[in-house]
């Protein structure tokens, strides 16, 4: 693949809310007003210089943008490569996740709703929700996979601490999937006085183009830092992990027009991309794990933030088009990178971006002596519990 | 009121002749696959169904309550499939419309044409499809179309009227009118939403007019009937295959109808 026969733009949906075949609105009629009235919402927040000065605002007094560069000496020299990280991890509730929320609970105030909804895997947009709700005032309640409640104890804690309601989806294969089934059915009965706060670049249009928007403030600023540091030169490769896909997104979005590799990494057990066919589930149709009758696959990952059968729908573009590759690696493999970033950097990164930190060191080989920018989406904090169990005293 | 600028279909005919002699249209809903559903199919036709809806079972069915999502994975445990569930129906002796419901994932994975071949070739006339709103429905509404598959649309209370019109005129067989905010299963009331519902689209249409999601038992599908041409019975149906069997639909929908066959009392 030649990477200069590529689109090299960033699309903005039309009406019809696709990115090339894929997303749409694939919703119960209940839903589709609230659809376009948030479409129309958030064009006219987005384009309001007082929303986005407030947005701003608690971007950078609230969540701490922007995020720094951090560059991997250590590991860097180990891998023969210049590894560079982008600290999402560093934000306020230690995640990406934070950025979409706080534009999402604006609007949501700015639309008159006292009550938002999330979905969560790991549970990080939870308690981002959960702590936008706390500071904007709004009612707020997650919907977690009884799974994930169990392997992510700690963050369901900190969503009760902040005020949120955790609720557990016992449908199906009890994690992040089912969990937007639950938020789905609730919103389609509360969609009069609710906010649904999508927590990924997934769902119905405007959500996917929404959430990217408001994810870009990573790519945007990863440029101009990363060509502050690299003698204005762009990465040769910019690299995230993905489930649904809004932190990889995120960092893609300042790169598209770039002359960079766009590698967004799969857990091998939801690889929707690399594995899944175009189906429909969740608004969207987009790549999913499916059966030959379209019932949708379990995903099976270590990391409960990926465990999830389908994908935004700009990720199913960009792969269409070749402008960006979706490589997946192997839990045991997400298990080494972990413990590498922690030992050789000593930054504990979140178990989904270890999947990023698994791919670098596969392909470190091949991509001898390039740039590599990494999107550390969220931190580790939230896995030491599940760690400890996997790994237990083998550390020595 | 606009009468239909399309040619109705037998579905659509079948229930405006019902609907003409004076008889209000009783819809019950079987999840395909479950332990007894053909049974639950022939017993439910005997007793004064009009038409059968079959649901055939989805992963993640977004507009269904408890009921209805145990009732799809216990029938997607058990092996069921849109083909084995189609391929049951074509045995089914029954003289009266069927109608599939399935999420719009079972119809694109298929494809298309594919799909609305297969339901006609199982003699199902109609197919609702729940997640595909009109602005996504033209493909499969034109295979639908020239195959003779009749496409229900759902009209639902946030709809505002300009929308409502664009629903109608679109739909075949008839119009389901969503009795309330919120997925389908059982209520201890009818929602006033739904005579609100059944009373904004039957000043707007000569479509008959059903509603369906929320109408929970035998008076409230009587309550129901007041405005509306008839109701569809889903979780109230399914939970009494789950519970007790073919044998207690069949009886209930026996109960229902002989609760709308009598006009509402006036000093409820």
């Amino acid at each position: 693949m030649n990477p200069k026969q590529v689109p090299r733009e960033l699309l903005t949906p039309g009406a019809d809310g696709r990115f090339g075949e894929f997303g749409g609105r694939f919703v119960p009629e209940t839903l589709v007003p609230a659809c376009e009235e948030l479409e129309r919402a958030f064009n006219e927040a987005w384009n309001d210089s007082l929303f986005r000065t407030e947005l701003d605002d608690l971007l950078r007094e609230y969540a701490g943008r922007p995020s720094i560069l951090t560059e991997c000496h250590n590991l860097g020299a180990q891998l023969g490569i210049r590894l560079i990280l982008k600290r999402e991890d560093l934000n306020h509730t230690g995640s990406h996740k934070i950025n979409s929320v706080l534009g999402q609970a604006l609007l949501a105030k700015r639309m008159g709703k006292k009550r938002i909804i999330a979905e969560t895997g790991a549970g990080q947009h939870g308690v981002a929700s959960a702590t936008a709700a706390a500071l904007l005032g709004l009612e707020c309640k997650v919907y977690m996979g009884a799974v994930d409640i169990e392997r992510q104890s700690l963050n369901v804690f900190r969503m009760k601490l902040l005020g949120a309601t955790v609720e557990a989806a016992n449908s199906g294969s009890r994690t992040l999937k089912d969990a937007v089934n639950e938020a789905m059915r609730d919103w389609v009965a509360s969609v009069e006085t609710s906010y649904y706060c999508i927590g990924s670049v997934m769902g119905p249009h405007p959500y996917p183009f929404m959430v990217r928007q408001f994810q870009s403030v990573i790519g945007k600023e990863a440029r101009k830092q990363f060509q502050e540091l690299c003698d204005g030169n762009d990465p040769n490769i910019v690299v995230a992990c993905v489930g649904g896909g809004s932190n990889a997104m995120g960092i893609f979005s300042g790169f598209i027009d770039a002359e960079t590799r766009l590698v967004g990494v799969e857990p091998a057990g939801g690889a929707a991309v690399g594995r899944g066919t175009p189906g429909v589930v969740h608004g969207m149709k987009s790549y999913l794990m499916q059966d030959e009758y379209g019932q949708v696959q379990e995903a099976h990952s270590i990391s409960a933030g990926l465990d999830y059968p389908g994908v935004g729908p700009e990720h199913s573009y960009l792969a269409s088009v070749g402008r960006a590759e979706y490589p997946s690696v192997n839990d045991q493999e997400v298990i080494e990178g972990f413990k590498l970033m922690a030992r050789a950097e000593g930054i504990i990164p979140a178990l989904e971006c270890a999947h990023a930190v698994a791919w670098i060191t596969k392909e470190a080989p091949k991509i001898q002596g390039q740039t590599v920018l990494m999107n550390l989406s969220g931190r580790g904090d939230k896995d030491v519990a599940q760690m400890m169990t996997i790994l237990g005293d083998s550390l020595s | 009121m606009k009468s239909a600028q399309h040619k109705p279909g037998a579905l659509e005919t079948r229930l405006r002749q019902t609907r003409d002699t004076g008889r209000k249209i009783l819809v019950p809903y079987i999840t395909g696959g479950l332990t007894g559903w053909i049974d639950a199919i022939r017993g439910a036709a005997a007793n004064g169904a009009d038409a059968i809806e079959i649901g055939i079972p989805f992963s993640d069915p977004v507009m269904d309550g408890p009921i209805i999502q145990m009732a799809s994975e216990k029938a997607l445990r058990d092996g069921a499939t849109p083909i084995s569930i189609l391929h049951e129906l074509r045995g089914v002796d029954v003289s009266i419309p069927l109608i599939v419901m399935c999420y719009y994932n079972t119809v694109y994975r298929a494809g298309h044409t594919r799909f609305a071949n297969s339901l006609r070739e199982a003699g199902v006339v109609a197919a609702i499809v729940p997640d595909l709103p009109l602005e996504e429905s033209a493909h499969w509404c034109e295979s639908a179309d020239s195959t003779g598959i009749e496409t229900v649309m759902l009209a639902a209370p946030t709809a505002p009227d300009e929308r409502l019109h664009r629903v109608v005129e679109r739909a075949r067989g008839f119009v389901y009118a969503v009795g309330l905010l919120g997925v389908t299963g059982e209520r201890t009331e009818l929602a006033a939403t739904a005579v609100a519902m059944a009373t904004r689209l039957k000043r707007i249409t000569d479509m008959p007019v059903l509603v369906g999601v929320g109408v929970s038992n035998a008076a409230q599908a009587q309550q129901a009937c007041a405005v509306a041409d008839g109701v569809i019975q889903g979780a109230s149906v399914v939970r009494r295959l789950l519970e007790e069997g073919a044998d207690s639909v069949a009886q209930y929908v026996g109960e229902v109808r002989a609760a709308i066959d009598s006009p509402v009392s006036s000093n409820r």
